[in-house]
C-alpha cells in the first residue's frame, strides 16, 4: 500500500495552504484512502489496480486541487506583501512561503540539482576566497590595540625600507616620545642540541623592551626583564606556543629548565600564548644581547634588525615620524660615515605584514565575483525558463487575487532557498577549495595559519547567498509577477515575453563577457609566467642541492675551530659520490634574502654613507662559481688559497666592472669594502639575477662581488656558525642525495644538522609562489566562468529551439532546408555570444591593467592573448550552440505544427 | 445530450442536501457519508473523496456543519461532522426548497412523483 500522506501531500501541495490545515486535510483524506482500498482488496481487487482507483478518486482528474483550491481560499487570507500585517502575518506568511517553496523545489529535481550545483560554485569559491582575505587582511593581528604598532625601517638612497642599525635604534628609543615603547628584533637560527638528534630551530632575537611594545605577556612564566638583556646575563628563552606543545610535550614544569642553543645553556622562562605570532615559524625568543656578533654595536652595520614601536595614544603616524625623522637627521650629522643619507620610515605593522598580498587579494576577490555573478546569471535564467512552464500557476494565482507582491515574494522565497542550499554545498567546497588553494602555493601568504572557515566567514557566506538569492531571483519574480492571467490561461498561445527574451539574451551575453575578462587575466599569466621560466637567471638552476647547515657546538667556541669545521664538512660532502661540485655561501640569488655591502674606490679612508656605493656581497668558498655554474669571464675566482694569511681578495660581477671601471680593466684594481678594508680585484663574473626572474633589471643595487670565506676574520666568524647555505652540484636527482650529504655533514660528532634542505628548481617556483598563485586561482575561476557560460549558452539556446519549434516547422513546411533552420539558431547564439565577446573584451582592457604589476613580457593589451581569448569563447560558444541547432534542424514539420 | 458541467452542478446542489440529511440524526466520518450515499443510492449516486471533501469543508465554512476528531481506542482519529444548529435550520428548508423543485420538474416532465 503506498504511503497516501505522501501522495495527499503532494496532490495539495500547489494550493499554498497553512501547514496545519494541510496537516488535518491530509489525515482526513489519508484515512479514506486507506479505507477505500481495504474496501476494493475486500471486494477482491488487485492491489495496483486498487491503488489506481483510489489515486483515481482522490485526485478526480485534479477535481480535489481545484475544489481545496476554491473552498480553502474563502478564508485563508493571501498573506500580503511584506510589512502588510505586522510581524505576526509576516511570520507565518515567511514560514509558509519556505514550505511551499521548499517543496515546489523538491518537485522538480533535475532543476534544482543543476541551480544548487551553479550556486554551490559560485558561492563556494567566493567563500574560500573571502576566507583567505578574512584569515590575512581582515582579521586584527593578534595584539591589543595592533592599530598603534608600526615597523621602524631606515632608508637610504638605495632601499625605501631598510634594516635598522641597532646603535640607531637605542638613540631613536632614548630620544623619541611619540611612543609607549619601542623595540628590536632579529631573526635568526638556533642550533638545539642536548635533546636527541641536532635540530635547528628559527628564532629570534629581541630586545627586554619587545613583549612590552606588543603588549603581550607569555601565557606561563614572564617576559623578558631589562636584566636578562644585558651583556653577559644569563641565557634566558622565551617559547612559542607551538614549539612548547610539540616539542616540548607541553610540559608545564619547563619553566626553569634549560636548554642548548648554539652551545649555550638557556634557561626557559616564559611560554607564549597560542594565538601569539610575529613572524611565522618563529619557535624562540632569546635576549638580542645574547647575540654573539660584534656587529651588533656597529652602527654602520644593518644586520637585518626590525624595530617596533607602539604609538601613544592621541599621537599620529605623522607626528611620530616627523619626530623620528629629525633624530635621524640629528645621528646623520653625529655619525656622517654611518649613518649620512640615512632616514626613517615608520609603516603600520599590518601594511608590513600583508600590504604586498593586499592587491593580489584584491584582485582575487574582484575574479572570483565574477564567477558568482556568471553563476547568478546562470541560475537567473534557469528560473525563467521554468517560470514559464509556471505561468499556469502564476496567473491562476494572480485571477484568484494574489497580490503581485505576493507572488514576487513567493519567488524570490525560493530563490533565496536555493541560494542557501548552494551556499551549504558551497561551504564544503570551500573548505576543501581553501586547503587545495593553500597547497598549491605554499608560503605565498602571510599569516596562511590563520586562514580557516570562522563567524566572519559564515556571515559572509550566509550575507552573499541571500544577496545572491534575491539578485537572480529578480528577474524571474518580476517577469512572473507580470504574467497576464488572460494570456497565460489560455493554454497553446506563445506568449509574446519579448522583454524576457531580451533579458535571457542579455543574461548570456554578461556571462560571455565575464568569462573573457576571466579568461583574458589567466591567459596573460600564464604568458608571464612561462616567459619568466625561461629567463636566464645567470646560473644553471638543474641539478643542484641547496641546504642550510650549521656545525657542532663544540666547535663554535673559536673562529678557527668554525672555520676547519665548515672546510672539513665540505671535503666529507665534495666526496659523495655524485656531488661534482660543493661550496658554502651567505647568500642565495633568487631566496628573498639580501646582503648589500658598502665599498669605494682605492685605498683611502671610507667617505661619508651618502657617497659610498653599494653592493650585493656573496661571501663564499672556493667552489661556489662551479657548483652554480656561473660563468667566470675575467682572471680567476677564489681559491683555497685566499685565506686569512693571504692578502684579501674579491671577484665582481660584470656589472659592477661595467658600471664602475667604464674602459678599464678592473683586475689588479684596488677597492675597499666596508668592516673588511682593502682588497684586490682578482676575477670578473657574470651576473646573476638575485632579486627575481622580472625584477633584478630594475633593482636599485645590481652590481654583486664575492668575497673568500677563508678570509672572514675571527671575530666575525661566529656569525656563520649558526647557519650558512651549501650549494651541491649533483649528478644525479638533487635530493636523491639528500640522506648522504645529511650523514656528511653531521660529521663524526653527529651534531650539525642539516635544514632548509630545497632544489634549485623549487626556491625558484618559490619565487614566483605569488604569480603562480594568482595564475592558478584565475585558470580556475576562468575555467568555471567557461563551463557556466557554456552551459548558459547551451540552455537558452535549446530553450529557444524549443519555443521556436513552431515557427520552425511552419520554416521547413515552407521549404527552408535543414541547413538554413540549423543557421539561423547558430546565428542567434553567435550573435549573443559575439556581443558579449566584444563587451568582455572591451572590459578586459580596462580591467587587465590591474594585473599589470604581476605581469612579465606581456603588455595587459596583449593582443595575442586578447585573440586566443576569442578564439577560444567562439568555439565553445559554437559548440554550447550546436546541439540545439542539430536539434532545429531535426524539427519535424508535422509534429511542431501539431502542437497548437 | 450530456452536460457533464450542469451535471456537476445539479450534483453539488443535490449534494449538500444529501450530506446534510445524512448527519441530521448522527455524527459521521467522510468516508462512512460517502459509503451511505452509495448504499441508499444504490449505486446510483457516488461521491469520490475529490469532491465530498471540498464539500464538506464548504459547508464546514458556512457554518452548516462542524467537524470535529474524535479518538476511538486501537484506531485511528477519525473527523466526524454533525450538523450545527444553523444546520438544521438550513437543511429544513433545503428539503423544503428540494420538494418544490422536484414537483415542479414532475409537471412539466411528466415523470411521475414519487
Amino acid at each position: 500500500m503506498p504511503d497516501w500522506e505522501t501522495e495527499i501531500r503532494k496532490l495539495l501541495a500547489g494550493l499554498n495552504l497553512p501547514p496545519t490545515r494541510e496537516a488535518e486535510i491530509t489525515e482526513e483524506l489519508a484515512a479514506h484512502a486507506r479505507d477505500r482500498y481495504a474496501e476494493l482488496q475486500t471486494g477482491g481487487v488487485a492491489a495496483p489496480e486498487a491503488v489506481r482507483i483510489v489515486r483515481d478518486e482522490l485526485s478526480g482528474h485534479e477535481l480535489l486541487a481545484q475544489e481545496l483550491h476554491e473552498v480553502e481560499r474563502i478564508n485563508v487570507p493571501e498573506p500580503v506583501a511584506l510589512g502588510g500585517r505586522g510581524p505576526a502575518g509576516l511570520l507565518a506568511g515567511l514560514r509558509h512561503d519556505l514550505i511551499y517553496g521548499f517543496r515546489t523545489l523538491r518537485k522538480s529535481p533535475g532543476f534544482t540539482a543543476v541551480a544548487l550545483l551553479a550556486l554551490a560554485i559560485g558561492i563556494g569559491a567566493n567563500t574560500a576566497i573571502f576566507s583567505v582575505v578574512n584569515g590575512v587582511l581582515l582579521r586584527p593581528l593578534p595584539y591589543p590595540d595592533p592599530a598603534r604598532l608600526v615597523m621602524i625601517f631606515e632608508t637610504t638612497p638605495q632601499f625605501s625600507q631598510a634594516s635598522d642599525s641597532y646603535p640607531d635604534y637605542l638613540d631613536w628609543r632614548r630620544d623619541s616620545h611619540a611612543f609607549v615603547d619601542m623595540a628590536a628584533a632579529r631573526n635568526d637560527d638556533f642550533n638545539f642540541t642536548g635533546a636527541g638528534e641536532p635540530e635547528h630551530l628559527s628564532g629570534e632575537y629581541v630586545t627586554a623592551s619587545f613583549f612590552h611594545t606588543l603588549g603581550v605577556r607569555p601565557m606561563l612564566g614572564r617576559a623578558f626583564l631589562p636584566a636578562d638583556d644585558q651583556r653577559g646575563a644569563p641565557c634566558t628563552a622565551i617559547l612559542t606556543y607551538g614549539f612548547w606543545k610539540t616539542r616540548m610535550n607541553a610540559a608545564r614544569d619547563i619553566l626553569g629548565k634549560s636548554m642548548t642553543l648554539n652551545a649555550a645553556r638557556c634557561t626557559v622562562i616564559g611560554v607564549l600564548g597560542q594565538d601569539f605570532q610575529f613572524r611565522e615559524k618563529v619557535q624562540v625568543y632569546v635576549p638580542i644581547e645574547q647575540w654573539i656578533s660584534i656587529e651588533l654595536n656597529n652602527r654602520e652595520v644593518h644586520p637585518g634588525l626590525g624595530v617596533v614601536g607602539r604609538l601613544k595614544p592621541g599621537v599620529t603616524m605623522r607626528a611620530a615620524q616627523d619626530e623620528l625623522s629629525s633624530i635621524a637627521a640629528v645621528l646623520a650629522k653625529q655619525y656622517p660615515v654611518a649613518d649620512a643619507g640615512r632616514g626613517t620610515k615608520l609603516v603600520p605593522i599590518k601594511e608590513d605584514v600583508v600590504g604586498a598580498i593586499r592587491p593580489t587579494l584584491l584582485l582575487l576577490t574582484g575574479a572570483v565575483g565574477f564567477v558568482l555573478i556568471i553563476a547568478c546569471a546562470n541560475v537567473a535564467n534557469l528560473l525563467l525558463a521554468r517560470s514559464t512552464s509556471r505561468k499556469r500557476e502564476f496567473a491562476i494565482r494572480a485571477a484568484l487575487g494574489a497580490a503581485r507582491a505576493r507572488i514576487v515574494r513567493q519567488l524570490l522565497t525560493e530563490s533565496v532557498l536555493l541560494s542557501l542550499g548552494g551556499a551549504a554545498l558551497g561551504l564544503l567546497l570551500a573548505r576543501w577549495g581553501t586547503g587545495l588553494v593553500l597547497a598549491a602555493s605554499p608560503g605565498s601568504l602571510p599569516r596562511s595559519s590563520e586562514i580557516g572557515i570562522d563567524w566572519n566567514v559564515l556571515l559572509f557566506t550566509l550575507a552573499v547567498s541571500v544577496l545572491t538569492g534575491i539578485v537572480f531571483g529578480l528577474s524571474p519574480a518580476w517577469f512572473g509577477a507580470n504574467a497576464d492571467p488572460q494570456e497565460s490561461l489560455q493554454e497553446g498561445r506563445h506568449g509574446a515575453g519579448g522583454a524576457r527574451h531580451r533579458v535571457e539574451g542579455a543574461f548570456v551575453a554578461l556571462e560571455v563577457g565575464m568569462a573573457v575578462v576571466l579568461l583574458a587575466g589567466a591567459g596573460l599569466m600564464i604568458q608571464s609566467i612561462w616567459r619568466l621560466l625561461r629567463v636566464e637567471p645567470g646560473f644553471n638552476t638543474h641539478n643542484v642541492l641547496t641546504t642550510e647547515v650549521a656545525v657542532s657546538p663544540q666547535a663554535m667556541a673559536s673562529g678557527p675551530g668554525i672555520r676547519v669545521a665548515y672546510q672539513q664538512m665540505l671535503t666529507r660532502v665534495g666526496a659523495i659520490p655524485g656531488v661534482q661540485a660543493a661550496a658554502l655561501t651567505s647568500l642565495l640569488p633568487l631566496s628573498d634574502n639580501d646582503n648589500e655591502i658598502g665599498w669605494w674606490p682605492g685605498a683611502g679612508p671610507q667617505p661619508s654613507g651618502d657617497r659610498i656605493s653599494t653592493a650585493m656581497c656573496y661571501v663564499v668558498s672556493a667552489d661556489y662559481l662551479q657548483a652554480m655554474q656561473i660563468p667566470l669571464q675575467r682572471g680567476r675566482f677564489l681559491t683555497n688559497h685566499d685565506d686569512l694569511a693571504a692578502p684579501h681578495v674579491v671577484v665582481i660581477d660584470e656589472l659592477l666592472a661595467r658600471h664602475n671601471f667604464p674602459n678599464q680593466d678592473p683586475i689588479g684594481k684596488q677597492i675597499s669594502l666596508s668592516e673588511v678594508g682593502t682588497v684586490r680585484i682578482v676575477g670578473i663574473a657574470g651576473h646573476v639575477k638575485h632579486w627575481g626572474l622580472d625584477s633584478d633589471d630594475t633593482a636599485k643595487v645590481r652590481d654583486q662581488l664575492y668575497f673568500p670565506f677563508l678570509q672572514i676574520p675571527d671575530n666575525l666568524m661566529a656569525g656563520a656558525a649558526a647557519g650558512v647555505t651549501m650549494v651541491i652540484r649533483t649528478t644525479p636527482e638533487p635530493l636523491s642525495l639528500l640522506p648522504e650529504v645529511r650523514a656528511q655533514v653531521a660529521g663524526p660528532t653527529e651534531d650539525q644538522p642539516v635544514y632548509d634542505a630545497q632544489t634549485y628548481e623549487q626556491i625558484i617556483s618559490g619565487s614566483l609562489a605569488e604569480r603562480r598563485f594568482t595564475m592558478l586561482l584565475l585558470i580556475i575561476f576562468a575555467a568555471t566562468a567557461l563551463l557556466l557560460a557554456a552551459v548558459g549558452i547551451y540552455g537558452v539556446m535549446s530553450y529557444t529551439v524549443g519555443r521556436r519549434a513552431h515557427e520552425l516547422g511552419i520554416r521547413v513546411a515552407l521549404g527552408a532546408t535543414r541547413q538554413e533552420i540549423a543557421g539561423l539558431v547558430l546565428r542567434q547564439g553567435i550573435k549573443l555570444a559575439g556581443i558579449g565577446l566584444l563587451a568582455g573584451l572591451a572590459a578586459a582592457l580596462g580591467l587587465t591593467r590591474l594585473l599589470a604589476s604581476m605581469l612579465y613580457g606581456v603588455h595587459p593589451a596583449d593582443p595575442v592573448t586578447l585573440a586566443a581569448v576569442a578564439v577560444v569563447l567562439g568555439v565553445i560558444a559554437l559548440l554550447a550552440c550546436y546541439l540545439p541547432a542539430r536539434r532545429a534542424a531535426s524539427v519535424d514539420p508535422i509534429i511542431a505544427l501539431r502542437w497548437e | 445530450m450530456e452536460l457533464p458541467s450542469i451535471g456537476r452542478e445539479w450534483k453539488k446542489g443535490s449534494a449538500e442536501l444529501l450530506l446534510l440529511s445524512l448527519i441530521e440524526t448522527r455524527a459521521r466520518h467522510g468516508y462512512e457519508i460517502g459509503k451511505l450515499i452509495e448504499q441508499r443510492s444504490e449505486g446510483a449516486l457516488r461521491f469520490h473523496a475529490a469532491s465530498l471533501y471540498p464539500l464538506l469543508y464548504r459547508l464546514e465554512k458556512r457554518g452548516w456543519i462542524q467537524g470535529r476528531w474524535v479518538e476511538k481506542s486501537g484506531q485511528r482519529r477519525r473527523r466526524y461532522y454533525r450538523l450545527t444548529a444553523h444546520g438544521h435550520k438550513i437543511l429544513a428548508s433545503q428539503r423544503q426548497g428540494w420538494q418544490v423543485f422536484v414537483k415542479a420538474i414532475g409537471r412539466i416532465t411528466g415523470v411521475e412523483n414519487a
